[in-house]
């Protein structure tokens, strides 16, 4: 099997080299109109063809691997360091992605997968598809290259074969592993997807925004993938790390923060050019440096270029990434330079008060936020090359400094759909913000009342009440300003056709899905800063619990029942059974353990946890005390962390609701039983206005 | 002059006494502290949220936070004595000095720098449009804003 595997890597590297060259030069063809033996249109359908091949040779590969890991083929060297005989099935299908070599097959194959399904619709655009094949079968070589050269799978163990493998890191074996980094590389490569799109269209002097419309979903559907990815990954670092927190500011954190937040501008920005024809070579460079950033994070979790708790693998292959992120840099410079007087503007901004001007403020704030997360990833190279020594930059900088550009960011989520498109008069701006500043200011008002100071900050140098106060006050201000929207509209339809207001809320998302679908993303996004805050009031306690002692915190009495031990084929494991109580009525038991695995040698914290929409009491064993035996437990009482991942869901449905066809005019009046030349059609419109 | 000059000491005294107002109880200074310092273990973790089991560094590390704040040190001395003694890697986030103040104000810089970009180049936009003649049909689109306005108000 190592060797089909290793062979079909080499096929899949022929094939997208094929994919790429005959591509490139049917393309060169048809765009000159040079004479040649075989018509540009089939040599460019032999390449399409070659780029689906390609896909299969990589599933080919993939398969081998996994493969291999089921029937523990300790052989092959990534097999035996990364699994086990006793590794539970889903984690040997894992561990296809808990090693460098295995992760980057991964992405490979995912690479292909979305070029398998842009070359199948090649039809939407035949030309632009074969331009965006072309360019991605470059992406692909790359990444097969490393396969084939430097980051083999398939190689060989030295000597005899061991017995047994040396098993899967502890911290990976947790469920949300299974999912955290297809998800993460989904949203990666599929970033790919649109910039191949963006510089295809360049290339080809692309007439008008229609490649927008096609990679409108590629785009939304990817930046949802990247999105849950990112928080799948808080999630796991919340329910395995076990030090209380979702979130650190490791480099390999910021890697996938960065493409999400220029991810996000572009999603945004990109509105601009469909509307008004504005910011086109803005939205080229946003898309590009998105994908750079996807493989420069890349780069940054290899290399070892920056320290990080996740660096997991340190190799050499980070020159590659550098030479590849340059080439790519070149490329798209050069096109950009060759073909800029086609991304000219069709409108000028009009009013700084204005909706284009908000996307432009919105765009701003979220590179600065952008900027600052590479700036303090790289401060320490820098802080290296300039004074001779590294200084560690981690979370009470980005606290500082990113937490306040986020609130910002808030603030602009609530007033930018406030706004009208080309200018807002000052009548229309005091109508629209009344309601939502009086209920951010009656919200401040009850936060205060509720023992939030922000003026402690001046006191006692404590920044989390400060941002708390700030994030509910903007959130009830922005919540206001969603839901005026949703009601105006709604108002509108209900009184035109008599249905009832929730009715009327879901005609009016079927009528602008992608309007409405991004004003309930923007509510996901107020809420997780809502369970963001709440970490200002976190708690937490450590003590030495014996059989029937208890610990007070918050509004909870944990109570230790037993302490044991036990084991199993994969790691010996001791833990606690501990009681919770709320008053005198007992709420739930709670069994946190510290685990052995036998294979790694490792230890791994098994947390628990009782989660609420108020708060999460969330129990470590932290050991035993080696004089008394007895286990010391921590606990952490974390409020409206619930909702964070509440947030997350929200989002994933506006997103859903983004992505559904708009409901057309005509099926509107059809359904509301009134012809569709009636009122409500030119009230409301169906398709337009984000 | 001289009322002015000690109406500005005066103005100084209070803003100082302000902003150190309320020197935190040593619990609020040690749990400060300990999260303005990582682990030197290798672990990557900020020094009191370090959960390794018998980490073989956090729990010295703060001890020695303990001993210092027993011994009345100020804040800045004590991760002073911790940088000479660990290195500038001890310290969670680069302190205000020399080079590392960099670090603090290019993120609101550049911030900043763009807000003040984004406007110039608004509003030379909208000179550049307003120099443009408006079309013929934009005496019509007061009348439909608002009765758009109309049509659509809550």
């Amino acid at each position: 099997m190592p060797t089909f595997g290793s062979f079909a890597l080499l096929l899949a590297l022929a094939l997208s080299g094929y994919t790429l060259l005959a591509g490139a030069v049917a393309l060169y063809q048809i765009a000159t109109g040079a004479r040649a033996r075989v018509a540009p249109e089939r040599l460019a359908e032999t390449a399409r063809r070659a780029g689906i091949g390609s896909f299969i040779a990589t599933t080919a590969a993939a398969f081998a691997l996994v493969w291999a890991a089921f029937n523990n083929d300790f052989s092959v060297a990534y097999i035996l360091h990364h699994t086990n005989r006793a590794l539970p099935g889903p984690y040997k299908f894992a561990a296809l992605w808990s090693g460098q070599e295995g992760s980057l097959l991964l992405w490979a194959w995912l690479l292909s997968a979305y070029g398998f399904v842009l070359r199948i619709r090649h039809k939407v655009d035949v030309k632009l598809t074969a331009y965006a094949s072309t360019i991605l079968a470059g992406v692909q070589i790359f990444f097969l290259l490393l396969l084939n050269f430097a980051a083999m799978p398939f190689s060989l163990v030295s000597g005899p074969v061991p017995q047994d493998g040396f098993g899967l890191n502890p911290l990976l074996q947790y469920p949300e592993m299974v999912i955290h980094p297809p998800m993460l590389y989904l949203g990666y490569v599929g970033f790919a997807v649109p910039f191949a799109f963006a510089l295809g269209a360049l290339m080809m002097r692309y007439p008008g925004e229609k490649w927008i419309h096609i990679t409108r979903r590629w785009t939304m559907v990817t930046w949802l993938f990247l999105t849950c990815g990112i928080f799948l990954g808080a999630h796991w670092a919340y329910s395995v790390l076990g030090w209380g927190g979702y979130w650190g500011w490791d480099p390999v954190e910021n890697a996938s923060l960065m493409p999400w937040l220029t991810g996000t501008a572009f999603l945004h920005s990109v509105m601009m050019q469909e509307k008004r024809g504005m910011m086109k070579s803005w939205n080229v460079w946003l898309i590009f440096s998105t994908f750079m950033l996807a493989i420069f994070g890349t780069l940054l979790t290899r290399s070892g270029l920056v320290s990080s708790v996740h660096a997991f693998a340190q190799s050499p292959i980070g020159t590659w990434f550098w030479i590849f992120l340059i080439v790519v840099m070149s490329v798209c410079l050069f096109t950009f330079i060759v073909q800029r007087d086609h991304l000219k503007a069709e409108n000028k901004l009009e009013s700084l008060v204005s909706r284009e001007s908000s996307f432009l403020f919105n765009n701003l704030v979220l590179l600065a936020a952008c900027f600052t997360v590479l700036w303090g990833t790289l401060f320490p190279v820098l802080s290296e090359y300039v004074q001779g020594n590294k200084v560690t930059v981690s979370a009470p900088f980005y606290n500082r400094v990113a937490v306040p550009i986020g609130l910002f960011l808030l603030f602009l989520t609530g007033i930018g759909p406030l706004l009208a498109w080309r200018s807002s008069s000052f009548k229309s701006i005091r109508k629209n913000f009344v309601l939502p500043s009086m209920a951010g200011l009656v919200a401040a008002i009850v936060v205060i009342a509720c023992g939030v100071h922000p003026w402690e900050i001046f006191t006692t140098n404590e920044q989390g009440s400060f941002y708390a106060f700030f994030a509910f006050s903007l959130g009830a201000m922005v919540v206001t300003a969603i839901s005026a929207e949703f009601l105006r509209g709604a108002g509108v339809i209900s009184r035109h056709t008599g249905q009832n207001l929730f009715a009327s809320i879901v005609q009016l998302c079927r009528r602008n899905t992608r309007r409405y679908g991004g004003y309930i993303v923007h509510f996901g996004v107020v809420v997780i800063f809502i369970g963001i805050a709440g970490s200002a009031f976190n708690q937490s306690k450590e003590e030495e619990l014996g059989f029937k002692q208890s610990l007070n915190i918050g509004p909870y009495r944990v109570e230790c029942q037993s302490y044991s031990q036990d084991s199993n084929a994969n790691y010996d494991t001791e833990y606690a059974l501990l009681d919770v109580y709320r008053g005198n009525r007992k709420v739930t038991q709670l069994a946190p353990e510290k685990r052995f695995y036998t294979a790694s040698q490792q230890p791994s914290t098994i947390v628990a946890n009782h989660s609420t929409l108020a708060w999460d009491l969330y129990v470590i064993y932290a050991g035993k005390n080696p004089d008394t035996g007895q286990p010391i437990i921590k606990v952490f009482l974390n409020p409206l962390i619930a909702w964070i991942w509440i947030g997350v869901g929200i989002i994933v449905f506006g997103t859903g609701v983004a992505l559904f066809p708009n409901m057309t005019a005509a099926l509107a009046a059809a359904r509301n039983r009134i012809p569709a030349a009636t009122q409500t059609a030119a009230a409301v419109p169906a398709r337009g206005g984000d | 002059m001289s009322k002015l000059f000690h109406l500005g000491r005066g103005v100084i005294i209070m803003i100082v006494a302000v902003l150190t107002m309320g020197s935190a109880s040593t619990a609020v200074r040690y749990n400060e502290l300990g999260h303005k310092m990582m682990c030197v273990c290798g672990c990557n973790q900020i020094l009191i949220e370090c959960n390794h089991l018998g980490c073989p560094d956090s729990d010295r590390m703060l001890g020695e936070l303990r001993v210092g704040l027993a011994g009345g040190s100020g804040d800045d001395a004590i991760l002073t004595a911790f940088q000479d003694k660990y290195g500038p890697t001890v310290l969670a986030a680069p302190m205000l000095t020399k080079f590392n103040i960099v670090a603090w104000i290019v993120p609101p810089a550049v911030l900043l720098l763009g807000i003040a970009a984004t406007v110039i180049l608004v509003r030379r936009w909208r000179s550049r449009a307003a120099a443009i003649p408006a079309s013929p049909r934009a005496a019509e689109f007061p009348t439909m804003r608002e009765r758009i306005r109309r049509e659509t108000q809550l």
